[in-house]
């Protein structure tokens, strides 16, 4: 295990630290201390490495990552793995504003709560959240899965286009286009999937959620659907 | 993009270094807003007087034999403390009209910062820690406080455009956001009675939870009147003689994380400013709902 201590060596050498790790490297799992609500922590990883945050971080942990698995032992703050591509990031604590937001791939899962606009323009990211998100959450959402184990906020999948939203608890309203739509067998599966890699198959089951996802109607501009936009 | 920070204390213990807490949580929030940085400060307000805190951009000069030409103006005791551009005025409290139009005549160019009788307002341009250290900061002891660090958006990089702004007995209010329709509302505040020193939407804000208290509401109901009045992003902090009031627009854009222990309440616009609280690692961390109103009294 290398234990890189941010507050002694700076942001700056542990992202060219992490950048400069590749396919071939035996140095695969990584523990970065004193975090202290640190900016852009882990950013721009691109090797098959496992990293442990331990503390709490600030705004854009684990962005833009590929292939490593970031763990966050605290919570994280805005954009937390904003346009990952691959690999995974888990949060054990709660996430702030725009969780995930525009990822194209891997997995977030988030253990507590995560705020307004989690996975918006998402766009082939998977999010599975064990607690509740805020308001405008998946807004403009493209294309992946997100799996909310707790309830929803105002205007859900507002604009959304392909994204799968999975609500287990209440959704407090739908945003415009959003609509819930039925559980198919293929729909169980995905989920129980997700429920299993998001470390969440102990605490719910497939069958408690209900999908919601795009009506369709404002991919194509319609005179006659002007008011819904 | 601006930061906020605010600290109400439960423990009476930790009142002696409430400056020292709150200087390094702004100096903390330096880079959300290098432009101007003040403070809020609320302590002693048993002792029968009241504070004026006002400024100057010469203080030498205007501040010389303020107290004594005061003293001679209203034939009542007072009581002047002088840090760098600010001081503090202490009076008995009947005798707060009095002052304020003694100090139009003696020193028409002094600003009023703030009146009341545990408030005392500090605010500058410049960086952070250089407003900590003008007005010495970390010495200073009292029951709950607010700060900001401005990234000037809405008006011109001045002393009276700095936040916090007071524009009532007690009352403070700092903001990290910008409102859309403050003009209008400013206009509605002046023909009300009100009168603005800057071209702030910030003052606009204050004025507004002023006007609404002076109308009979109380300070939750006021915030409350300002979610469908103040048009814009904001997450307000608040102070009162005893309290100290969080909300955020219903968009929720600008940042903003709380923490509670049994030893306080503090807010941040993000955590970092709240990482050197005592105990901060088992608090009660979270991050406020839009449109809704947080409040906490002594």
């Amino acid at each position: 295990m290398q234990t890189f201590d941010l507050a002694a060596r700076g942001l700056r050498e542990l992202n060219q630290t992490l950048h400069g790790v590749n396919g071939n490297t035996n140095q695969t799992a990584w523990e970065i201390i004193n975090t202290r609500g640190s900016h852009a922590i882990a950013v721009g990883v691109d090797a098959p490495i496992d990293i442990t945050v331990n503390g709490t971080t600030g705004y854009y942990c684990a962005g833009m990552n590929k292939q490593a698995t970031i763990r966050v032992n605290g919570s994280a703050g805005p954009g937390v793995a904003e346009n990952m591509m691959s690999g995974a990031v888990f949060v054990e604590g709660d996430a702030s504003q725009y969780a995930g937001a525009t990822g194209r791939g891997g997995l977030l899962v988030i253990k507590g709560n995560a705020s307004s606009r989690c996975g918006i323009s998402m766009k082939g990211i998977d999010i599975v959240v064990h607690g509740n998100i805020g308001h405008m959450s998946a807004f403009m959402a493209q294309s992946g899965n997100l799996v909310v184990l707790g309830d929803a906020g105002d205007a859900l999948g507002d604009s959304l286009y392909e994204a799968r939203l999975f609500v287990r608890g209440n959704v407090k309203s739908l945003g415009a286009d959003c609509i819930e739509k039925e559980m198919r067998p293929e729909h169980l599966e995905l989920l129980e999937d997700l429920l299993r890699r998001g470390e969440a198959d102990a605490k719910a089951k497939p069958e408690e959620f209900r999908r919601y996802g795009s009506a369709r109607k404002l991919y194509n501009f319609n005179i006659d659907n002007a008011d819904a936009y | 993009m601006c930061g906020i920070v605010g600290l109400f204390l439960k423990d009476k213990s930790l009142e002696p270094k409430l400056g020292e807490m709150l200087a390094d949580m702004l100096v903390t929030m330096t880079d959300r807003g290098p432009d101007s940085a003040g403070i809020a400060i609320y302590g002693g307000a048993d002792d029968g007087l009241t504070k004026i805190t006002v400024q100057s951009s010469n203080p030498k000069k205007d501040f010389a034999t303020l107290d004594e030409d005061l003293k001679e103006a209203i034939g009542k005791p007072v009581a002047m403390m002088v840090k760098s551009t600010h001081a503090v005025i202490e009076l008995p409290t009947d005798q707060v009209d009095a002052a304020r139009s003694a100090l139009s005549h003696l020193r028409p160019d002094v600003k009023i910062m703030s009146v009341g009788d545990a408030l005392e307002i500090y605010k500058e341009v410049g960086l952070p820690k250089d407003v900590a250290h003008r007005f010495d900061l970390s010495k200073m002891k009292g029951t709950h406080g607010i700060g900001h660090t401005r990234m000037a958006t809405e008006s011109a990089v001045t002393t009276l455009g700095a936040h916090p702004f007071s524009t009532g007995p007690d009352q403070c209010l700092v903001h990290n956001g910008s409102l859309s329709n403050h003009n209008g509302l400013r206009r509605e505040l002046i023909r009300l009675g009100t009168t603005f020193e800057t071209q702030n939407d910030t003052e606009v804000a204050a004025a507004y939870v002023s006007q609404k208290l002076k109308e009979g509401q109380n300070l939750g109901e006021a915030l409350e009147s300002g979610l469908d009045d103040l048009d814009g992003f904001y997450t307000f902090v608040v102070g009162t003689k005893d309290g100290f009031g969080v909300v955020r627009d219903p968009i929720a854009c600008k940042p903003a994380v709380m923490a509670e222990t049994d030893q306080y309440v503090a807010f941040g616009s993000e955590y970092r400013a709240l990482v050197n609280l005592p105990g901060i690692e088992t608090a009660r961390v979270w991050e406020p709902e839009p449109a809704t109103v947080y409040f906490w009294n002594h």
